[in-house]
Protein backbone atom coordinates (compact mmCIF):
# COMPACT_ATOMS: atom_id res chain seq x y z
CA UNK A 1 0.00 0.00 0.00
CA UNK A 2 2.50 2.48 0.80
CA UNK A 3 4.79 1.59 -1.91
CA UNK A 4 1.81 2.13 -4.40
CA UNK A 5 1.02 5.61 -2.99
CA UNK A 6 4.79 6.61 -3.06
CA UNK A 7 4.75 5.83 -6.78
CA UNK A 8 1.41 7.35 -7.37
CA UNK A 9 3.00 10.45 -5.33
CA UNK A 10 6.27 10.51 -7.01
CA UNK A 11 5.11 10.21 -10.77
CA UNK A 12 2.03 12.81 -9.62
CA UNK A 13 5.24 14.91 -8.97
CA UNK A 14 7.63 14.10 -11.51
CA UNK A 15 5.04 14.51 -14.80
CA UNK A 16 3.74 17.82 -13.32
CA UNK A 17 7.16 18.91 -13.23
CA UNK A 18 7.97 17.89 -16.53
CA UNK A 19 4.65 19.40 -17.48
CA UNK A 20 5.86 22.80 -15.87
CA UNK A 21 9.10 23.49 -18.14
CA UNK A 22 6.97 22.14 -21.50
CA UNK A 23 3.68 23.93 -21.75
CA UNK A 24 3.46 27.08 -23.38
CA UNK A 25 0.92 28.79 -20.86
CA UNK A 26 1.99 29.87 -18.13
CA UNK A 27 -0.40 29.80 -16.07
CA UNK A 28 -0.60 25.96 -16.93
CA UNK A 29 2.91 25.76 -16.13
CA UNK A 30 2.08 27.73 -12.95
CA UNK A 31 -0.46 25.58 -11.81
CA UNK A 32 1.72 22.11 -12.74
CA UNK A 33 4.17 23.53 -10.27
CA UNK A 34 1.22 23.63 -7.84
CA UNK A 35 0.58 19.91 -7.88
CA UNK A 36 3.90 19.05 -8.24
CA UNK A 37 4.35 20.84 -4.81
CA UNK A 38 1.72 19.04 -3.30
CA UNK A 39 3.46 15.86 -4.79
CA UNK A 40 6.31 16.34 -3.02
CA UNK A 41 4.53 17.10 0.08
CA UNK A 42 3.18 13.80 -0.27
CA UNK A 43 5.85 12.07 0.02
CA UNK A 44 7.31 13.83 2.92
CA UNK A 45 3.62 12.94 4.83
CA UNK A 46 4.65 9.56 4.25
CA UNK A 47 7.92 10.09 5.22
CA UNK A 48 5.97 11.09 8.61
CA UNK A 49 7.75 14.48 8.62
CA UNK A 50 4.12 16.42 8.52
CA UNK A 51 5.71 20.04 9.21
CA UNK A 52 8.07 19.88 6.40
CA UNK A 53 5.16 18.53 4.24
CA UNK A 54 2.54 20.70 4.96
CA UNK A 55 4.86 23.75 5.01
CA UNK A 56 5.37 23.05 1.36
CA UNK A 57 1.63 23.38 0.91
CA UNK A 58 1.38 26.02 3.23
CA UNK A 59 4.28 28.21 1.76
CA UNK A 60 4.83 27.24 -1.78
CA UNK A 61 1.18 26.00 -2.96
CA UNK A 62 -0.86 28.35 -0.75
CA UNK A 63 1.24 31.61 -0.74
CA UNK A 64 4.25 31.52 -3.46
CA UNK A 65 1.98 30.30 -6.19
CA UNK A 66 -0.83 32.53 -6.11
CA UNK A 67 1.12 35.21 -6.13
CA UNK A 68 2.92 34.05 -8.89
CA UNK A 69 -0.56 32.99 -10.88
CA UNK A 70 -1.30 36.85 -9.72
CA UNK A 71 1.14 38.43 -12.06
CA UNK A 72 0.86 35.61 -14.77
CA UNK A 73 -2.70 36.15 -15.13
CA UNK A 74 -2.34 40.54 -15.74
CA UNK A 75 0.53 39.38 -18.36
CA UNK A 76 -0.50 39.29 -21.88
CA UNK A 77 -0.85 35.21 -22.35
CA UNK A 78 -1.80 35.32 -26.24
CA UNK A 79 1.85 36.94 -26.61
CA UNK A 80 3.49 34.27 -25.00
CA UNK A 81 1.91 31.59 -26.64
CA UNK A 82 2.78 32.61 -30.16
CA UNK A 83 6.47 33.17 -28.83
CA UNK A 84 8.38 30.97 -31.18
CA UNK A 85 11.20 28.48 -29.38
CA UNK A 86 14.35 29.15 -30.18
CA UNK A 87 15.95 25.81 -31.22
CA UNK A 88 19.88 26.46 -30.92
CA UNK A 89 19.34 27.30 -27.30
CA UNK A 90 16.81 24.80 -26.61
CA UNK A 91 19.62 22.03 -27.61
CA UNK A 92 21.93 23.69 -25.85
CA UNK A 93 19.91 23.38 -22.38
CA UNK A 94 19.49 19.90 -22.77
CA UNK A 95 23.06 18.88 -24.07
CA UNK A 96 23.94 20.76 -20.54
CA UNK A 97 21.41 19.27 -18.18
CA UNK A 98 22.01 15.75 -20.27
CA UNK A 99 26.23 16.37 -19.19
CA UNK A 100 25.17 17.36 -15.84
CA UNK A 101 22.86 14.35 -14.74
CA UNK A 102 25.73 11.83 -16.47
CA UNK A 103 28.42 13.68 -13.90
CA UNK A 104 25.70 13.20 -10.92
CA UNK A 105 25.13 9.50 -11.90
CA UNK A 106 28.85 8.99 -12.19
CA UNK A 107 29.85 10.11 -8.33
CA UNK A 108 26.50 8.95 -6.76
CA UNK A 109 27.61 5.42 -8.66
CA UNK A 110 31.09 5.51 -6.96
CA UNK A 111 29.74 6.02 -3.46
CA UNK A 112 28.99 3.01 -1.49
CA UNK A 113 26.76 4.07 0.85
CA UNK A 114 24.41 4.50 -2.10
CA UNK A 115 24.20 0.81 -2.83
CA UNK A 116 23.61 0.30 0.37
CA UNK A 117 19.79 -0.80 1.62
CA UNK A 118 19.48 1.21 4.47
CA UNK A 119 17.20 -0.69 7.74
CA UNK A 120 14.18 0.71 8.25
CA UNK A 121 14.07 3.87 10.55
CA UNK A 122 11.68 3.17 13.05
CA UNK A 123 8.40 5.09 13.56
CA UNK A 124 8.63 8.17 15.01
CA UNK A 125 7.02 8.83 18.44
CA UNK A 126 7.75 12.22 18.79
CA UNK A 127 6.17 15.49 17.86
CA UNK A 128 8.00 16.66 15.11
CA UNK A 129 7.15 20.05 15.12
CA UNK A 130 8.08 20.64 18.80
CA UNK A 131 11.13 19.19 17.63
CA UNK A 132 11.71 21.42 14.73
CA UNK A 133 10.93 24.42 17.03
CA UNK A 134 13.50 23.31 20.04
CA UNK A 135 16.05 22.76 17.70
CA UNK A 136 15.80 26.00 15.95
CA UNK A 137 15.72 28.02 19.39
CA UNK A 138 18.17 26.30 21.30
CA UNK A 139 21.18 24.99 18.85
CA UNK A 140 20.39 27.50 15.91
CA UNK A 141 19.30 30.55 17.62
CA UNK A 142 21.86 32.45 16.15
CA UNK A 143 21.50 31.63 12.66
CA UNK A 144 17.69 31.78 12.96
CA UNK A 145 17.73 35.24 14.60
CA UNK A 146 20.33 36.25 11.56
CA UNK A 147 17.52 35.29 9.08
CA UNK A 148 15.08 36.99 10.84
CA UNK A 149 17.02 40.20 10.48
CA UNK A 150 17.68 39.49 6.61
CA UNK A 151 14.05 38.72 6.37
CA UNK A 152 13.36 42.11 7.80
CA UNK A 153 15.51 44.09 5.97
CA UNK A 154 14.18 42.49 2.51
CA UNK A 155 10.37 43.47 3.50
CA UNK A 156 11.38 47.13 4.49
CA UNK A 157 13.93 46.88 0.89
CA UNK A 158 10.31 45.79 -0.89
CA UNK A 159 8.49 48.27 0.83
CA UNK A 160 10.55 50.94 -0.18
CA UNK A 161 11.14 50.26 -3.58
CA UNK A 162 7.31 49.81 -4.24
CA UNK A 163 7.42 53.46 -2.76
CA UNK A 164 9.24 55.38 -4.71
CA UNK A 165 8.42 53.87 -7.96
CA UNK A 166 4.55 55.20 -6.67
CA UNK A 167 6.00 58.57 -5.97
CA UNK A 168 7.90 59.24 -9.10
CA UNK A 169 4.33 58.88 -11.17
CA UNK B 1 -5.59 -4.26 11.88
CA UNK B 2 -4.64 -2.31 8.96
CA UNK B 3 -7.09 -2.54 6.85
CA UNK B 4 -9.52 -2.48 10.21
CA UNK B 5 -7.96 1.43 10.01
CA UNK B 6 -8.91 2.06 6.31
CA UNK B 7 -12.22 0.37 6.78
CA UNK B 8 -13.21 2.54 9.99
CA UNK B 9 -11.65 5.80 7.96
CA UNK B 10 -13.23 4.84 4.75
CA UNK B 11 -16.97 4.72 6.67
CA UNK B 12 -15.67 8.20 8.45
CA UNK B 13 -15.29 9.99 5.76
CA UNK B 14 -18.40 8.39 3.44
CA UNK B 15 -20.41 9.16 6.58
CA UNK B 16 -19.15 12.33 7.52
CA UNK B 17 -19.29 13.84 4.21
CA UNK B 18 -22.26 12.65 2.73
CA UNK B 19 -24.26 11.85 5.77
CA UNK B 20 -23.57 15.03 7.59
CA UNK B 21 -21.68 17.75 5.76
CA UNK B 22 -23.63 18.05 2.02
CA UNK B 23 -27.28 17.85 3.66
CA UNK B 24 -25.84 20.51 5.89
CA UNK B 25 -24.31 22.48 2.81
CA UNK B 26 -27.82 22.19 1.01
CA UNK B 27 -29.78 23.33 4.55
CA UNK B 28 -27.52 26.11 5.01
CA UNK B 29 -28.60 27.21 1.67
CA UNK B 30 -32.35 26.96 3.15
CA UNK B 31 -31.56 28.39 6.40
CA UNK B 32 -29.70 31.59 4.72
CA UNK B 33 -32.52 32.25 2.74
CA UNK B 34 -35.40 31.73 5.49
CA UNK B 35 -33.18 33.55 7.90
CA UNK B 36 -32.99 36.62 5.40
CA UNK B 37 -36.45 36.34 4.85
CA UNK B 38 -37.06 36.55 8.56
CA UNK B 39 -35.20 39.77 9.01
CA UNK B 40 -36.45 41.43 5.88
CA UNK B 41 -40.08 40.35 7.40
CA UNK B 42 -41.40 38.44 4.34
CA UNK B 43 -41.98 34.46 4.12
CA UNK B 44 -39.14 33.64 2.19
CA UNK B 45 -39.43 29.93 0.48
CA UNK B 46 -42.29 28.11 2.00
CA UNK B 47 -43.79 26.08 -0.87
CA UNK B 48 -42.12 22.55 -1.27
CA UNK B 49 -42.86 20.43 1.54
CA UNK B 50 -44.09 21.44 5.11
CA UNK B 51 -42.56 25.03 6.19
CA UNK B 52 -40.06 24.86 2.48
CA UNK B 53 -38.19 22.11 4.15
CA UNK B 54 -38.31 20.32 0.60
CA UNK B 55 -36.70 23.41 -1.10
CA UNK B 56 -33.32 22.47 -1.34
CA UNK B 57 -34.01 18.99 -2.98
CA UNK B 58 -36.18 21.42 -5.28
CA UNK B 59 -33.30 23.72 -5.98
CA UNK B 60 -30.55 20.73 -6.87
CA UNK B 61 -33.04 19.15 -9.03
CA UNK B 62 -33.38 22.76 -11.02
CA UNK B 63 -29.69 23.00 -10.89
CA UNK B 64 -29.05 20.01 -12.54
CA UNK B 65 -31.72 20.10 -15.47
CA UNK B 66 -30.85 23.69 -16.40
CA UNK B 67 -28.46 24.50 -19.54
CA UNK B 68 -25.11 24.04 -18.82
CA UNK B 69 -23.53 27.22 -20.92
CA UNK B 70 -19.97 27.60 -21.81
CA UNK B 71 -19.72 30.89 -23.23
CA UNK B 72 -17.38 31.37 -26.14
CA UNK B 73 -13.50 32.67 -25.63
CA UNK B 74 -13.44 31.14 -22.19
CA UNK B 75 -10.64 28.73 -21.34
CA UNK B 76 -12.41 25.71 -21.45
CA UNK B 77 -10.34 23.22 -19.54
CA UNK B 78 -9.86 26.17 -16.02
CA UNK B 79 -13.65 26.98 -16.57
CA UNK B 80 -14.15 23.38 -15.67
CA UNK B 81 -11.58 22.92 -13.36
CA UNK B 82 -12.56 26.43 -11.28
CA UNK B 83 -16.15 25.07 -9.92
CA UNK B 84 -14.10 21.89 -7.96
CA UNK B 85 -11.06 23.83 -6.77
CA UNK B 86 -13.52 25.99 -5.38
CA UNK B 87 -15.58 22.92 -3.33
CA UNK B 88 -12.80 20.47 -2.37
CA UNK B 89 -10.16 22.30 -0.30
CA UNK B 90 -12.92 23.08 2.29
CA UNK B 91 -14.17 19.79 2.46
CA UNK B 92 -10.41 18.66 2.97
CA UNK B 93 -10.21 20.34 5.70
CA UNK B 94 -12.83 18.59 7.68
CA UNK B 95 -10.77 15.57 7.48
CA UNK B 96 -8.33 17.08 10.41
CA UNK B 97 -11.35 18.19 12.59
CA UNK B 98 -12.57 16.17 15.85
CA UNK B 99 -16.35 16.11 15.23
CA UNK B 100 -17.08 13.60 18.27
CA UNK B 101 -14.95 11.85 20.89
CA UNK B 102 -15.21 8.39 20.61
CA UNK B 103 -18.00 6.14 18.61
CA UNK B 104 -17.45 2.09 19.71
CA UNK B 105 -13.80 2.70 20.40
CA UNK B 106 -12.97 4.70 17.23
CA UNK B 107 -11.78 8.00 17.56
CA UNK B 108 -14.37 10.16 15.41
CA UNK B 109 -12.03 12.41 13.55
CA UNK B 110 -10.28 10.95 10.15
CA UNK B 111 -7.09 12.13 10.37
CA UNK B 112 -5.74 12.71 13.78
CA UNK B 113 -2.08 14.33 12.55
CA UNK B 114 -0.28 16.30 14.88
CA UNK B 115 -0.08 19.02 12.65
CA UNK B 116 -3.77 19.84 13.04
CA UNK B 117 -4.06 23.40 12.82
CA UNK B 118 -1.11 24.02 10.30
CA UNK B 119 -3.47 21.50 7.73
CA UNK B 120 -6.37 23.37 8.43
CA UNK B 121 -4.52 26.74 7.05
CA UNK B 122 -2.96 24.83 4.53
CA UNK B 123 -5.80 23.39 2.46
CA UNK B 124 -7.73 26.37 3.06
CA UNK B 125 -5.06 29.00 1.21
CA UNK B 126 -5.75 26.35 -1.95
CA UNK B 127 -9.41 28.01 -2.03
CA UNK B 128 -7.73 30.56 -3.46
CA UNK B 129 -7.23 28.70 -7.00
CA UNK B 130 -10.91 27.98 -7.18
CA UNK B 131 -11.83 31.46 -7.00
CA UNK B 132 -8.76 32.86 -9.02
CA UNK B 133 -9.06 30.61 -12.32
CA UNK B 134 -12.23 30.84 -12.13
CA UNK B 135 -12.20 34.71 -12.54
CA UNK B 136 -9.12 34.45 -15.19
CA UNK B 137 -10.59 31.24 -17.23
CA UNK B 138 -14.02 33.19 -17.87
CA UNK B 139 -12.01 35.74 -19.99
CA UNK B 140 -14.27 38.72 -18.63
CA UNK B 141 -13.94 42.22 -16.91
CA UNK B 142 -16.03 41.78 -13.54
CA UNK B 143 -14.85 38.07 -12.70
CA UNK B 144 -11.27 38.85 -13.35
CA UNK B 145 -11.67 41.84 -11.28
CA UNK B 146 -13.77 39.50 -9.04
CA UNK B 147 -10.40 36.53 -8.90
CA UNK B 148 -7.84 39.73 -8.22
CA UNK B 149 -9.64 41.29 -5.10
CA UNK B 150 -10.21 38.18 -4.00
CA UNK B 151 -6.80 36.05 -4.02
CA UNK B 152 -5.02 40.15 -2.02
CA UNK B 153 -8.17 39.96 0.34
CA UNK B 154 -7.52 36.00 0.89
CA UNK B 155 -4.05 36.74 1.31
CA UNK B 156 -4.42 39.57 3.46
CA UNK B 157 -6.62 38.39 5.78
CA UNK B 158 -4.65 34.69 6.03
CA UNK B 159 -1.99 36.32 7.82
CA UNK B 160 -4.67 37.76 10.93
CA UNK B 161 -6.31 34.34 10.60
CA UNK B 162 -2.88 32.56 11.28
CA UNK B 163 -1.64 35.29 14.17
CA UNK B 164 -4.85 34.97 16.03
CA UNK B 165 -4.18 31.25 16.87
CA UNK B 166 -1.15 31.22 18.26
CA UNK B 167 -1.76 32.39 21.92
CA UNK B 168 -4.15 28.89 21.92
CA UNK B 169 -1.46 27.22 21.32
CA UNK B 170 0.63 28.74 23.59
CA UNK B 171 -1.50 27.43 26.11
CA UNK B 172 -1.85 24.45 24.59
CA UNK B 173 1.73 23.22 23.46
CA UNK B 174 0.91 21.04 21.02
CA UNK B 175 -0.94 21.37 17.08
CA UNK B 176 -2.91 18.55 17.12
CA UNK B 177 -6.84 19.49 17.11
CA UNK B 178 -7.65 16.59 19.73
CA UNK B 179 -5.18 17.51 21.91
CA UNK B 180 -6.91 21.21 21.93
CA UNK B 181 -10.08 19.93 22.57
CA UNK B 182 -8.56 17.85 25.28
CA UNK B 183 -6.97 20.87 26.76
CA UNK B 184 -10.76 23.08 27.15
CA UNK B 185 -11.64 19.70 28.49
CA UNK B 186 -9.68 19.63 31.31
CA UNK B 187 -9.22 23.35 31.85
CA UNK B 188 -12.55 25.01 30.26
CA UNK B 189 -13.45 26.32 27.15
CA UNK B 190 -11.58 29.05 26.09
CA UNK B 191 -13.94 31.80 25.41
CA UNK B 192 -16.11 30.39 28.22
CA UNK B 193 -14.22 30.86 31.81
CA UNK B 194 -17.40 29.79 33.90
CA UNK B 195 -17.35 26.31 32.17
CA UNK B 196 -14.52 24.02 34.21
CA UNK B 197 -12.65 25.57 37.32
CA UNK B 198 -14.02 28.94 37.13
CA UNK B 199 -12.62 29.38 40.79
CA UNK B 200 -9.36 29.92 39.17
CA UNK B 201 -8.35 34.04 38.66
CA UNK B 202 -6.05 33.34 35.78
CA UNK B 203 -8.24 31.54 33.49
CA UNK B 204 -10.41 34.89 34.15
CA UNK B 205 -7.47 37.02 33.33
CA UNK B 206 -6.65 34.65 30.08
CA UNK B 207 -9.94 35.20 28.83
CA UNK B 208 -9.92 38.47 27.34
CA UNK B 209 -6.39 37.36 24.92
CA UNK B 210 -8.74 34.76 23.81
CA UNK B 211 -11.79 36.49 23.72
CA UNK B 212 -9.85 38.78 21.27
CA UNK B 213 -7.83 35.93 19.28
CA UNK B 214 -12.00 34.73 18.99
CA UNK B 215 -13.21 38.01 17.59
CA UNK B 216 -10.11 38.05 14.85
CA UNK B 217 -10.24 34.79 14.19
CA UNK B 218 -14.10 34.95 13.21
CA UNK B 219 -13.43 38.30 11.33
CA UNK B 220 -10.78 36.78 9.40
CA UNK B 221 -12.94 33.76 8.52
CA UNK B 222 -15.44 35.79 7.19
CA UNK B 223 -13.24 37.55 4.80
CA UNK B 224 -11.52 34.34 3.64
CA UNK B 225 -15.53 32.78 3.03
CA UNK B 226 -16.15 36.27 1.42
CA UNK B 227 -19.16 36.81 3.34
CA UNK B 228 -20.47 39.89 3.67
CA UNK B 229 -19.86 42.03 5.13
CA UNK B 230 -16.26 41.19 3.50
CA UNK B 231 -18.20 40.03 0.29
CA UNK B 232 -16.36 42.56 -2.30
CA UNK B 233 -15.46 39.17 -4.81
CA UNK B 234 -18.72 38.78 -5.47
CA UNK B 235 -20.10 42.26 -4.95
CA UNK B 236 -23.30 42.06 -6.99
CA UNK B 237 -23.65 45.82 -6.81
CA UNK B 238 -19.97 46.39 -8.05
CA UNK B 239 -18.85 43.55 -10.13
CA UNK B 240 -22.45 41.42 -11.41
CA UNK B 241 -21.49 38.84 -9.75
CA UNK B 242 -18.28 38.47 -9.62
CA UNK B 243 -15.42 35.39 -10.25
CA UNK B 244 -18.69 33.76 -10.82
CA UNK B 245 -20.97 35.88 -12.87
CA UNK B 246 -20.15 33.57 -16.30
CA UNK B 247 -20.81 30.30 -14.94
CA UNK B 248 -24.39 28.72 -14.90
CA UNK B 249 -26.08 25.48 -14.00
CA UNK B 250 -23.90 22.94 -11.73
CA UNK B 251 -21.02 24.78 -12.37
CA UNK B 252 -22.71 27.81 -10.67
CA UNK B 253 -23.50 25.39 -7.96
CA UNK B 254 -20.67 24.29 -7.09
CA UNK B 255 -19.15 27.92 -6.16
CA UNK B 256 -22.39 28.47 -4.42
CA UNK B 257 -22.47 24.89 -2.56
CA UNK B 258 -18.33 25.98 -2.17
CA UNK B 259 -18.75 29.33 -0.15
CA UNK B 260 -20.89 27.30 2.18
CA UNK B 261 -18.53 24.21 2.98
CA UNK B 262 -16.27 26.99 3.53
CA UNK B 263 -18.47 28.26 6.36
CA UNK B 264 -18.70 24.89 7.64
CA UNK B 265 -15.38 23.90 7.77
CA UNK B 266 -14.46 27.18 8.85
CA UNK B 267 -17.20 27.49 11.90
CA UNK B 268 -16.13 23.66 12.89
CA UNK B 269 -12.56 24.72 13.09
CA UNK B 270 -13.57 27.85 15.10
CA UNK B 271 -16.03 25.18 17.51
CA UNK B 272 -12.88 23.31 18.07
CA UNK B 273 -10.50 25.89 18.64
CA UNK B 274 -12.33 28.47 20.91
CA UNK B 275 -15.87 26.55 22.05
CA UNK B 276 -14.27 23.25 23.13
CA UNK B 277 -15.10 21.09 20.59
CA UNK B 278 -17.54 17.69 21.20
CA UNK B 279 -17.40 19.12 24.97
CA UNK B 280 -20.08 20.20 27.19
CA UNK B 281 -20.57 20.30 30.44
CA UNK B 282 -21.60 17.14 31.98
CA UNK B 283 -22.02 15.18 28.98
CA UNK B 284 -19.58 12.20 29.23
CA UNK B 285 -17.07 11.46 26.29
CA UNK B 286 -17.71 8.12 24.08
CA UNK B 287 -15.89 5.33 25.94
CA UNK B 288 -19.31 5.72 28.71
CA UNK B 289 -21.27 4.41 26.17
CA UNK B 290 -22.19 4.64 22.26
CA UNK B 291 -25.33 6.81 23.23
CA UNK B 292 -22.89 9.21 24.63
CA UNK B 293 -20.10 9.00 21.77
CA UNK B 294 -23.12 9.97 19.14
CA UNK B 295 -24.36 12.59 21.73
CA UNK B 296 -21.13 14.05 21.25
CA UNK B 297 -21.58 14.47 17.64
CA UNK B 298 -24.31 16.06 18.11
CA UNK B 299 -23.49 18.52 20.26
CA UNK B 300 -20.48 19.35 17.98
CA UNK B 301 -22.64 19.76 15.06
CA UNK B 302 -24.60 22.10 17.66
CA UNK B 303 -22.58 24.13 17.99
CA UNK B 304 -21.39 24.68 14.21
CA UNK B 305 -24.78 25.30 13.53
CA UNK B 306 -25.26 28.21 15.76
CA UNK B 307 -21.74 29.56 14.31
CA UNK B 308 -23.77 29.36 11.04
CA UNK B 309 -26.55 31.05 12.21
CA UNK B 310 -24.42 34.09 13.49
CA UNK B 311 -22.68 34.07 9.98
CA UNK B 312 -26.28 34.44 8.33
CA UNK B 313 -27.47 36.67 10.70
CA UNK B 314 -24.13 38.96 10.51
CA UNK B 315 -24.79 38.84 6.62
CA UNK B 316 -28.35 40.24 6.66
CA UNK B 317 -27.38 42.72 9.18
CA UNK B 318 -24.45 44.63 8.57
CA UNK B 319 -23.35 46.59 5.07
CA UNK B 320 -20.30 46.12 2.96
CA UNK B 321 -17.37 47.28 3.50
CA UNK B 322 -15.52 49.44 1.11
CA UNK B 323 -12.26 48.11 -0.75
CA UNK B 324 -10.09 50.37 0.54
CA UNK B 325 -11.66 49.90 4.13
CA UNK B 326 -11.45 46.40 3.82
CA UNK B 327 -7.72 46.01 3.72
CA UNK B 328 -6.97 49.06 6.22
CA UNK B 329 -8.98 47.00 8.54
CA UNK B 330 -7.26 43.61 7.52
CA UNK B 331 -3.32 45.46 7.78
CA UNK B 332 -3.74 47.86 9.90
CA UNK B 333 -6.19 46.78 12.87
CA UNK B 334 -6.24 43.16 12.74
CA UNK B 335 -2.96 42.37 12.06
CA UNK B 336 -1.39 44.25 14.63
CA UNK B 337 -4.34 43.46 17.16
CA UNK B 338 -3.83 39.64 16.64
CA UNK B 339 -0.07 40.49 17.03
CA UNK B 340 -0.58 42.82 20.43
CA UNK B 341 -2.53 39.59 21.22
CA UNK B 342 0.39 37.25 21.36
CA UNK B 343 2.35 39.57 23.61
CA UNK B 344 -0.28 39.73 25.65
CA UNK B 345 -0.59 36.21 26.56
CA UNK B 346 3.02 35.61 26.75
CA UNK B 347 2.82 38.41 29.60
CA UNK B 348 0.26 36.71 31.28
CA UNK B 349 2.17 33.36 30.94
CA UNK B 350 5.08 34.68 31.83
CA UNK B 351 4.08 36.47 35.29
CA UNK B 352 1.80 33.57 36.38
CA UNK B 353 4.02 30.79 35.51
CA UNK B 354 1.07 28.87 34.13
Amino acid sequence: MQLFLFWCAALLMLVFGVAVILNRNPVASALSLVVSFLGLATLFMMLDAYFIGIIQVLVYAGAVMVLFLFIIMLLDLRAENLRKINWPATAGGAVVAFVFLIQVLSVIGRLTDAKKTFPPLARSTIDDVRNVGVTLFTNFNFPFQVIGVLVLVATIGVVVLSKRELANK
Amino acid sequence: MYSWLILSSLAKIVGILFVVILPMVSYTVYAERRVSAFIQDRPGPNRVGPAGLLQPIADVVKLLIKEDFTPAGVNTFYYWLAPCLAMMPSIITIAVVPFGSTLFDVPMVIADVNIGILWVFAIGSLGVYGIVIGGWASNSKYPFLGGVRSSSQMISYELSLGLAVIPIFMLVGKLRLTDVVRYQIDHGWFIAPFIGDWANPVKWLLAIPMLISFFVFMVAMFAETNRLPFDLPEAEQELAGGYHTEYSSMKFALFFLGEYTAMIAGSAVMVTLFLGGWHFPGIPDGSHGWIFGLTNIVVFFAKVTALLFFFIWVRWTLPRFRYDQLMRLGWLFFFELALVNIFLVAGILACFHV
